[in-house]
This record gives C-alpha cells, structure tokens and sequence, in this order.
C-alpha cells in the first residue's frame, strides 16, 4: 500500500487552505499556519469577525511571519510616499493587491477601530487601493503598514511608487470636454427645432436670435472640446501623417465656418447642431477607447519589482538604506522572503533562492558561500548577509532591461485598420468635395462653395472614427471577462494578425508551483508519519508538497533537524534517522536522473525509494497544440532538453523547440522569424523572456496570480484560461471583421449623404437626421455584434 | 412672445448651473471611483451601542 490515509480535509478557516496539521486551534476554528491564526485573533480581540460573515475564508494565506518596515521612517522615503502632509494629519494612498471581496472592502474600512490614530480609510475597490488619513503624531506611516501586514493586507510598496508620481489628470480633461460639449449639443438641439418645424414671416425675429445663440453656442465646442482635433491633426501634418483626425478637424472647421457665415450673413441657420453633435460623439467614441482596465499594470520595469529599502549592516548595526543610496561594497541583510537588489557575493547564511521572477523556475536553488547572487532572486530561507558587488543601476537584471534591444521605439508598432484606411479615406474625400467645386464653379459659384462644404461635413468619417472604439472596447471587456487582460483596443486588431506563436516553457506551459507528486515506493504508515513529522518542519516547496500528498497526519517529535540547502533534510524522529532529498545526500555521490525532479526517501539507512515531481503542463495544452496548421508553433525555454521528447506531442517536430535559451537569444529568435514576414505572439511569464516579449508583435504574459508581478507586456493572460487561447483569437478576427463591415455601413450612409452634397442641396434638416443616424446605427450594430460573436464562441 | 428671450435665458441659466455643478462633482472626485459604493451599501453597520445598552443595564 501506498500509506495514505484518506485523512478529512478542513479548511482553513481564515484563508480556505487545506489545514496540513491541527496545531493552530482557536476558538474551535482550525488554522492552516500560525499567520492564519493570529489574524483571526486581532480581529476578534477587536471585534471584528463580521469580516468572515460577509465571504467564507476572506483572507490570504500568511506563510510569512516577520516582515521588517523600518525603512518607512526613514523621512526622505515616508515625503515621497505620503500624498499630502501638514502638521497633524498625513494622506496616504496604498496599494493592496489582496482586496478581492466585500469582506476586505467592509474590513479595511473598520481601520479606525483597531487604532484611533487613524482618521478614515476608503478602499477604491477595483484599483485595489486603500487611501488612509491618519494623525502621525499618534500613529505612524510604519504604523498603519504594519498593522495592515497584521489583519493579513499587506501593501506592495515598490520602488516605483517613489519614481513615477502622478499619472492621471488627462481623463479628467476629457470627462469636462464631454460634459461641455453634451450640454451646448442638448440646448442647440432644441433651439434648432423651430428651423427643422419652419416659423412663420411673423416669427421670422426669432430665427435670427436662434441663430446668434446656437452660433454662441458652438464656440467651446469648436474651441474647447474640439481643439484637440485642430492640433493632432497640425501635429501628423507637419509630420506627413494623414490620420483620422485629418478630416474631422477638416469637417470641424468647415461646419463652423460654414455656420458662421450663414448666420452673420443671416442667409440661413448653419449646421450648429450636427457640429455639436458630431464633436460629441466623437469625444464619447474617445473616452470608450481610453476607459481601459486600468486596474493591472502593464508598464512594468524592474523598479516594480525592487522593495524600496534594504536593510544594511554597519558593524554590525543594522540600518535600513534606500536603494538608490546602495553602492558596492554595503553589506546587506535579506531575510525569508525577500528580494536580493543587487549582484551580491553571499558571505553569510543558507541561501535558497527563488528565480522565478528572472526565469520563471520556481524551484529554489541553493547557493554556496562566496557564490555571486543576481538581483532578482528571492531569498526563502532563513536570512543572509551578502556583500553588494554592483549598484543597482548596473546589476545583470537592470543591465538585461535597460538593453537598447530591449527598450527599442514603441511607436507606431501597432498599425490599426482605422489607420490604414483614414489615409484613402482622406484621400478621396478631398479629390471628391474638390471635384464637386470644379463641377458647379463655372455655372454657379455660389452653389459649388455649397457642394464643396456639403461634401466635408457629410462625409465627416464620424461613424469611422467611432466603429473601432466601440467594438474594440466591447471584445476587451468580453477578453477582461474570461481572464485575458488586453493593454489597449489595438491590442485585439494584432491579435487577428498573429500566424506565428512562440511559447516559454517554464511557468507558461508548465504550472508554476502545481507539479505531480508522484511516490515511487511502498511505506508502512508508521514510515509515512515519519516522513510526515520531518517535511512538516520546512518550508521549501517539495517538502510541503510531500506534506499535501500524504494528507493531515499525526506529527511526531522531531531531533537533530538540519536541512541542507539544494539537498535536502537529516533529521531524527522517534529515534529513527531519516534522510529525505537528492541522491547526493543519501548516497554520497549520485548522478541524477535527468527526466523529472526526485526526492529521495531513507530511513535508518535503509533506502525506501523517491518521490518523483513532473512537471504539470497547462490545461489546454492540446487545444494550443491543435492550433498547427493555422499558426507555427515554437517552444522557446531557458532550461536544458530533458523533457525534449515528452513535449513532442505538443509540437511538430524536434526543430520548433529550442532549449538553452538566453534572454538575449530568444530576442534575437523572434526578430529572425519577424524578418521571415511573420507577425509573432509570445507567451512568457519571467524577466527573462521580458525582451523577447517586446520585441515580439504581441507579448503576453502568463501568470497564474494576476496581481502578481509579471514581465511588462501588451497583454496579461490569466494560467486558468490558458486553454481558451484557440477561441481568443478566432474572436478576435471576429472582431475585426465586425469593424469592417461597420466600417461599408458607415460608407452606405456616406454614400447616401454625398448624393445630396455633390447637388449643393444638402440641408440642415438632413445633415441632422443623417449623422446622428449613421452613429448609432454604427455603435448598436458594434455593440450587438460583438456580444452576439461571443456567445457564439462561448466566451459570454 | 418676447417672453421666450427670457425663458432661453432662465434655462441656459439653468443648465449651466448644472454643468457648473458636474464640473465641482469631476474637480472633488465624486467620479473618481463609481464601483466601490455599490458594494459600500451592502455592507452593515455594526452597532457599537449596544455593548453600551449592555453596560447601562447592570
């Protein structure tokens, strides 16, 4: 028998883990670890365990323990943090990435109640954000984050949030120039009613008032909402761009001057209110584009991945020091669980590190004294001492991100259809408003300046410039509902053009923590709980592994308990001596089996077999593969070939599979198959595939934990959906063909319109009735469409 | 009739007393975060008083 036991699972009561032992009881409630408990504890000192009535198991696991913030008084750091300050209260905006319910939003609301130091906090639920005022001269900024560490919400202050400040206040502008624009196009509307009914000779006085006002009315929308038009337009002339903005700025300025004239002249009563209302429109179709997702960060460099401080050792005094201040020579303190800044030789300590931020590897590996660190690593176990042997600007990390490869020109990477087309568009658009002046100057002047304006303010591309927002907008939120997070709209159009796929191996099409244990040997159940007792007491990854497969068991006392880093535990338990790692530690001298990763089991100096760990691919994996023919698919992996021939059945042949990558080789990888005319998607999830996501067409980053750290990239794909990635991009041409077929209904009315223009007969009355037709023709058809297209691919 | 300069005036006034009032909504960040209460109502108030009502009938 394999000596498992089928032992009752029971959750944790604060976090929902499988509780691994029965040690951390209160109140009748079980714990998975003591973190767990103690949060459960503050809270229900203060009274607040309504926090677990509003969700079950609200809170996050709290593996780690102590957690060091002397660095937030050191005051340069806490000036730079703090949003506003004077002598008595402090505003401070964090960012928590744990907010994920009504419980957490309901919880960190209540933080008054644990220290009446703080004022009030208001949680902004969707950036993950707490924003908290609190009195410093009771309570300080060290205070209110650690206490926060304490009820289990601990904030991610990295050191960008000290470098980039203030980003926002362009939307702002927009949401005023909406507003304006709404309100001169509502009361231009009804003033314009007596032109569309007619009035009669008697009323022929108010006719010219209208006029006046209407005209009043169209300056801030010309000259306030509008004037972004004028100069973007300006701005891609000047560069020989004819975009979009082109000929709305040219259909602007004509409807203005147009209405002008006749109003002045009192010849008639202009087109003020297709004027506002195409400004409208136009600024709505602006804001639905930008309104992205902005609660994930897809700008990421490697300062998001830096804490703000280190603590230092001076003889022997520690002292925490910004980063930025860090120079060779510093000795520096890392303890469990945090990130190593700089290269460093380690002088001090075990070191096992954990390189999953740089390769994706989440398996730490062991590091001898005198060894060099790279930044990047996080350390997770006891604490170390190392020396810094290179400031921060010029470790191998920051050397690998500041590459010029690596930073190369974003712009104009991404061409859209809208793009495309607007060049022809305008194009032709101005040949046929110039022929239309040709036609009728010679016989009537008059009525060719008629057709030539007619002509511009018709043929506005208006429902153009609104299709693509509102349809991309629309399959973004559609993508943001099934865990595929897109930077931007444009991101959808690129998605329909990728033929090629590049995927990384570890951590994209392998599961990150989640491998198979598999025990490859027979146990007793007193050698199982002997096993059981010695894994209990580490932390590393295999061992609580071991731990979760044999299930919840009796613990027995554990002796003489060393654990050697890279290799494995010695230890004593009931008077037994057991021996559980890498044949090295059991046998002396070992060669190990290169197919899986092996724990290999002794006791007493009796071997009783290994515990084999597999690598777990992705679910979905055969649906990416079933992809071939329509798309090339190549695997990309920093790691040596031992699973070569297991992943053949993923991919075509030996060829596409390329191991021993460096960073700077899968770079180069990509631009060599771009150079074949292919549009390349990459898959990645570590920093070490960070350049080849940029410079692919399309990067996205895998990531088992959204708000985790993962490399900058044009898109983020939650690990859950990964077997979705076939429908992602059948929608997304799906997408784009609804665009184009918005795009010939926009080109009917066009065409309808222009039949009027050519003449010089084009009314108000039609102008008013066809463009605000054509819109929301156009934005109903998208809308719908898009939604309809998504449940037929079963994404809604 | 000439009462409709008047009344076009008393409701441009109108409105722009509107506009006025959004653009004091969009400068104190009333639109800043448009999710959260939503969920903020569902939440209940705890009564901390009644520990107090307990305390005042010992």
């Amino acid at each position: 028998m394999t000596g498992t036991k089928p032992a009752v699972k029971i959750n944790c009561y604060h976090c929902g883990d499988i509780c691994e032992t029965n040690l951390y009881l209160a109140d009748n409630k079980q714990f998975c670890c003591q973190g767990c408990q103690n949060v459960y504890q503050i809270l229900s000192v203060s009274g607040l365990c309504s926090y677990y009535q509003y969700n079950d198991h609200p809170g996050a696991t709290r593996g780690k323990l102590d957690k060091r913030f002397e660095y937030l008084e050191e005051p340069s750091i806490v000036d730079e943090l703090l949003d506003f300050h004077d002598d008595r209260i402090s505003i401070i905006t964090l960012y928590i990435p744990h907010i994920h319910c009504s419980s957490c939003l309901w919880l960190l609301e209540q933080l008054n109640r644990f220290d009446p130091g703080v004022h009030y906090a208001r949680v902004d639920f969707l950036k993950k954000q707490l924003v908290v005022r609190f009195d410093h001269q009771k309570i300080s900024l060290r205070g209110v984050v650690e206490l926060l560490f304490n009820i289990g919400y601990e904030p991610l202050i990295s050191l960008q949030d000290i470098i980039k400040k203030q980003q926002k206040a362009e939307k702002g502008n927009l949401v005023q120039r909406i507003a304006v624009a709404g309100f001169c196009f509502g009361n231009v509307m009804l003033l314009s009613f007596p032109e569309y009914l007619g009035l009669s000779v008697f009323e022929q006085t108010f006719r010219h008032f209208f006029g006046y006002i209407n005209l009043a009315f169209t300056l801030p929308v010309v000259f306030f909402s509008g004037r972004e038009y004028f100069t973007s337009a300006w701005n891609n002339l000047r560069k020989k761009v004819l975009n979009i903005d082109f000929p709305l700025a040219l259909g602007i300025a004509v409807l203005f001057i147009r209405t002008a004239a006749e109003v002045l002249t009192q010849t008639g009563a202009g087109f003020a209110d297709t004027l506002c209302g195409l400004v409208f429109f136009l600024l709505v179709g602006k804001f639905v584009q930008q309104k992205t997702y902005h609660h994930i960060s897809f700008e990421r460099d490697y300062r998001s991945f830096f804490p703000v401080a280190v603590q230092t050792l001076e003889n022997g005094v520690e002292k925490p020091l910004p980063l930025s201040e860090l120079r060779p020579g510093h000795r520096i303190l890392i303890r469990h669980n945090e990130i190593i800044p700089a290269d460093a030789i380690l002088l001090k300590g075990q070191a096992l590190i954990d390189f999953s931020f740089v390769t994706g590897e989440s398996v730490p590996v062991g590091k001898t004294l005198g060894e060099i660190i790279y930044a990047g690593g996080r350390q997770t176990s006891e604490s170390v001492e190392l020396e810094v042997i290179k400031p921060v600007s010029q470790s191998y990390l920051t050397q690998l991100w500041n590459n010029e490869a690596f930073t190369r020109k974003q712009d104009n990477r991404m061409r859209t259809f809208n793009e495309t087309v607007s060049k022809y568009f305008t194009v032709v658009l101005v040949v046929i408003a110039l022929s239309a002046l040709l036609a009728w100057v010679f016989t009537d002047l008059r009525r060719g300046i008629d057709a030539f304006t007619a002509v511009l303010i018709v043929a506005c591309p208006c429902a153009l410039a609104l299709s693509t927002p509102f349809t991309m907008s629309a399959a973004l939120s559609i993508f943001d509902r099934n865990l595929f997070y897109l930077k931007n709209t444009a991101v959808v159009e690129e998605l329909a053009k990728i033929d090629t796929i590049v995927l990384d191996k570890t951590g994209t099409i392998t599961t990150g923590n989640g491998r198979n244990a598999e025990l490859q040997s027979q146990l007793s159940e007193e050698q199982v709980r002997l096993i059981y007792s010695a894994c209990a007491n580490s932390m590393h990854p295999l061992s609580r592994m071991i731990c979760r497969y044999f299930g919840e068991q009796e613990r027995l006392p554990v002796n003489d308990y060393t654990e050697a880093p890279g290799q494995g535990i010695t230890a004593r338990v009931n008077g037994r001596e057991l021996r559980i790692g890498s044949g090295k530690l059991l046998f002396g001298n070992y060669h190990e089996a290169a197919d899986m990763t092996r724990v290999q089991l002794m006791i007493d100096g009796q071997y009783l077999g290994y515990f084999g760990f597999k690598h777990e691919y992705r679910q979905g994996m055969d649906q990416v593969s079933a992809l071939e023919p329509a798309y090339q698919l190549f695997l990309l992996s920093g790691d040596q070939d031992q699973e070569r021939s297991e992943l053949l059945r993923f991919f075509r042949d030996s060829n596409r599979m390329l191991f021993g990558q460096s960073p700077q080789q899968k770079l180069n990888f990509i631009a060599s198959v771009q150079q074949l005319g292919k549009k390349v998607m990459m898959l990645g999830d570590g920093l070490n595939d960070s350049g080849a996501l940029r410079q692919s067409d399309l990067g996205v980053a895998v990531t088992d934990n959204v708000n985790n750290f993962s490399p900058g990239s044009d898109a983020i794909l939650d690990g859950r959906s990964f077997d979705k990635l076939p429908t992602f991009l059948r929608f997304s041409k799906d997408t784009v063909v609804i665009i184009h077929l918005s795009f010939l209904i926009s080109l009917t009315y066009n065409i309808i319109g222009l039949t009027y223009a050519v003449t010089g007969k084009l009314s108000p009355l039609i102008a008013a009735v066809l463009m605000p037709l054509s819109t929301a023709t156009i934005i109903s058809f998208t809308t719908l469409a898009t939604h309809f297209t998504a449940k037929r691919r079963k994404l809604l | 009739m000439s009462i409709i300069y008047f009344l076009i005036g008393c409701s441009v006034l109108l409105a722009l007393l509107f506009l006025g009032a959004f653009f004091w909504a969009q400068r104190t960040g009333q639109n800043d975060d448009l999710y959260t209460p939503s969920m903020r109502v569902l939440l209940e108030d705890e009564q901390p008083e009644e520990k107090e009502s307990d305390r005042n009938h010992f």
